[in-house]
């Protein structure tokens, strides 16, 4: 296993994480890139999709985006945008690309979480005198919010995954670490390159479980086993 | 008719090179639904086995479907790349990489179709004196596959987009293509092989349907007759986009078998 002791070396090597093409260099953009992204993609998804879901309309529209999402080919989007004349304003077609794909999961988890939420409670709420916008406050936001942190969690993977196949567009994020590890015939910083994305992937998909954990507003209550 | 010349002038749809390059595009589809089936197959073939070992053993199933989950969670391309030390540039690295995303989905999809079948099915089955395997084959199967051929055909479809990024070692399908088409900024490839891929993705996803209303002619019978009912069903239903959609075609069993 020369390749996975030649990635060992060249993760260590000082030389490897500074510059221009460099590790944390590679990372800042890459958490740019994803960072921006999913602000965007939260601003645009989420208002949208729990609004929808407490009107109760739009599930077909909901379900069947992020069911039609899956067909779409990532690196195809990538590229073809890249091609346009979109392409000539610098990272705007990963940016496009990137919204496209974090969109769906945020708008079908937070629908869903915001119409499975009892509907026994809800009347409940309503009978107890609240307006529209006390339901939506204080009884349907708290109980979907694990739902809609799933949503943000899964998008949030999908921006970091995706932000990666923006180096095969020729964009900059870790991913790049990788496809010039590539054009080099270099598999130890190919392997490297893979286990720096890889572990970051893992690392946020943590970090943001936890984080919702923690900031779960039904925390601590009893009988609210969701 | 499409001049042609718009293989010159670079336009995005172009007749020429449909023509002229036809050979390259059947070989990349070829090679596109050669690798696209070979995932889906060989991780059918090994999610059947662990979703039966994680329903049998209750010890198993968290660890299952917890490390299917992790791999999941790994970049495309990061996987190929880690792949590379074990297979080199070879389409059997594309596929080792595809069997283990197609992993997540089996075996969710097919455990969550074994636990649906209903305790009273299997019970009647016991006692008529069905062994195990006959139990397995002739009652809990044909009960589950629903659902386990909603979880087939979840698979087949983001195999067919995550097939694309194979390019990266040369074995992508049309993805090799579609990166050939950015190198050399050549539009009309670009597009073709795009509109191939999502094609190729809706042709699989609607042949696994037909696939499914044949082999599961019940279903279909008693879904004239729940149809309202399920329409009410769905729209709380939660198909999940990490592929757990098993909950919708329980919930259409039951409306099913209510009927």
């Amino acid at each position: 296993m020369s390749a996975i002791s030649g990635a060992y070396d060249w993760l260590t090597t000082e030389a490897n994480w500074q510059g221009d093409k460099g590790v944390w260099h590679r990372l800042a953009e890459h958490l740019y890139f994803s960072g921006v992204t999913l602000a965007v993609s939260c601003l645009i998804a989420l208002p949208l999709a729990l609004w929808l879901g407490h009107i109760g309309k739009g599930g077909g529209l909901a379900v069947n985006i992020s069911n039609a999402g899956r067909a779409v080919p990532t690196l195809a989007v990538l590229v073809l945008l890249t091609l346009t004349p979109l392409g000539r304003h610098g990272d705007l077609p990963t940016f496009i690309a990137l919204v496209l794909f974090a969109v769906p999961p945020l708008l079908t988890n937070a629908y869903i979480g915001m119409r499975e939420v009892d509907r026994a409670v809800v009347e409940a709420a309503r009978g107890m005198g609240m307006s529209g916008g006390q339901v939506f406050r204080r009884v349907e936001l708290p109980l979907a919010y694990p739902m809609v942190m799933t949503g943000v969690r899964l998008a949030a993977v999908q921006v970091i995954a995706t932000a990666t196949l923006a180096a095969m567009a020729g964009k900059g994020g870790l991913g790049r670490i990788i496809t010039a590890g590539f054009n080099l015939q270099d598999t130890p910083q190919v392997v490297a390159g893979a286990v720096l994305v890889a572990l970051l992937a893992l690392l946020v998909e943590g970090v943001l479980a936890g984080a919702g954990r923690v900031l779960n507003p039904m925390k601590g209550r009893s009988g609210v086993a969701r | 008719m499409s001049s042609p010349n718009c293989m010159v002038t670079n336009e995005w749809v172009c007749g020429e090179y449909l023509r002229t390059r036809r050979p390259e595009l059947v070989d990349a589809v070829v090679q596109h639904i050669g690798i696209t089936a070979a995932s889906v197959v060989i991780g059918v073939l090994i999610a059947f086995p662990l979703a039966l070992l994680a329903r049998h053993r209750r010890a198993f199933a968290g660890p299952v479907l917890g490390l299917t989950t992790v791999l999941y969670t790994i970049p495309s391309l990061a996987m190929f790349s880690l792949l590379l030390p074990l297979f080199g540039l070879s389409a059997s690295l594309v596929i080792t990489g595809l069997v283990l995303y197609t992993l997540t989905i089996l075996v969710r999809n097919f455990l969550a179709g074994l636990q649906a079948v209903p305790d009273e099915a299997r019970e009647a089955a016991r006692g008529m004196g069905y062994g195990p395997v006959r139990l397995l084959w002739e009652v809990e199967l044909p009960l589950a596959l629903p659902a386990m051929l909603a979880g087939v055909r979840i698979a087949t479809v983001s195999t067919v987009a995550l097939t694309t990024v194979g390019a990266i070692v040369d074995y992508g399908g049309l993805g090799t293509l579609i990166m050939d088409g950015l190198d050399s900024d050549f539009k009309a490839q670009v597009l073709t092989a795009s509109v191939l891929c999502v094609l190729l993705a809706v042709g699989a996803d609607l042949l696994l349907l037909g696939l499914q209303r044949r082999l599961t002619p019940w279903t279909r019978v008693a879904s004239g007759t729940s149809r309202i009912r399920r329409r009410t069903d769905r729209s709380g239903s939660p198909d999940r986009p990490d592929g757990g959609s098993g909950d919708t075609e329980r919930r259409k069993e039951k409306a099913a078998q209510a009927a």
